[in-house]
């Protein structure tokens, strides 16, 4: 019922909307998280924990399956070299009637961003390099689910 | 007693290395302490935790703050504020 995954693959959605739907569940939310290419980015890179990133998304998706009543649960971030509009990180949360699947699905990408070891550093087309720094606004709607 | 330290991110960087053992001197006691004995250490420690409420920590696979016991965890991960999704 949860399936997560970290890994430097493409992540496909289609399939990975079929594999999770493979039940057909009553209702289901997504959530997509993509490489924007604004401001000259020519890379975005992900670093992460070779063990306690994974760990970490286990976590979050056993507390979301512990809060909601969920029929299945996906959760899968990519790591390593990606170009804008990649797909980054794909929150798939499924339950009999939506507002389970909608609050679980928010849930997962809202603690994600504060709660899992990962980090983006940016490279842009005229060669500067940079971390993202945390964002307030990130805090603030993860610290809601408290 | 013997820690092992691993690095990520601008941290790792600023470090030049992404992991190191090391003996722990008397008085580090807590996440904290390393960080600041860290910053004191050398100029490359200087530069990783000049800021120390920038730094995030983790300790037997979880997150932990600056006042959390070091003991004998064997391993004690030091990073920036996590920004994934």
């Amino acid at each position: 019922m949860i399936r997560v995954s970290v890994g430097a693959a493409a992540i496909d959605v289609a399939a990975e909307y079929a594999a999770h739907d493979s039940g057909g569940h009553g209702a289901s939310a997504s959530f997509v998280g993509r490489v924007r290419g604004a401001g000259g980015l020519a890379e975005l890179f992900l670093e992460h924990h070779p063990l306690l990133t994974e760990r970490g998304l286990v976590a979050l998706a056993e507390e979301a399956a512990a809060r909601w009543n969920l029929a299945a649960l996906t959760l899968i971030h990519r790591v390593g070299a990606m170009a804008p509009g990649d797909t980054i990180v794909l929150v798939l949360a499924s339950s009999r009637h939506r507002a389970e699947a909608l609050a679980a699905c928010e849930f997962l990408i809202d603690r994600l961003k504060t709660d899992v070891m990962l980090w983006k550093r940016e490279t842009f087309a005229d060669g500067r390099v940079a971390w993202v720094e945390e964002r307030g606004s990130d805090r603030a709607r993860a610290e809601r689910w408290d | 007693m013997a820690l092992e330290i691993v690095y990520f991110a601008w941290v790792r960087e600023r470090m030049g290395m992404a992991a190191e053992t090391v003996e722990l001197p008397a008085g580090v006691a807590t996440v904290g302490d390393l960080v600041r004995w860290l910053a004191a250490r050398d100029e490359r420690g200087a530069r990783a935790f000049a800021e120390p409420q920038r730094i995030r920590a983790a300790m037997g696979g979880a997150m932990v703050g600056p006042d959390a016991a070091i003991g004998d965890a064997g391993e004690v991960a030091l990073f920036p504020p996590v920004t994934g999704g």
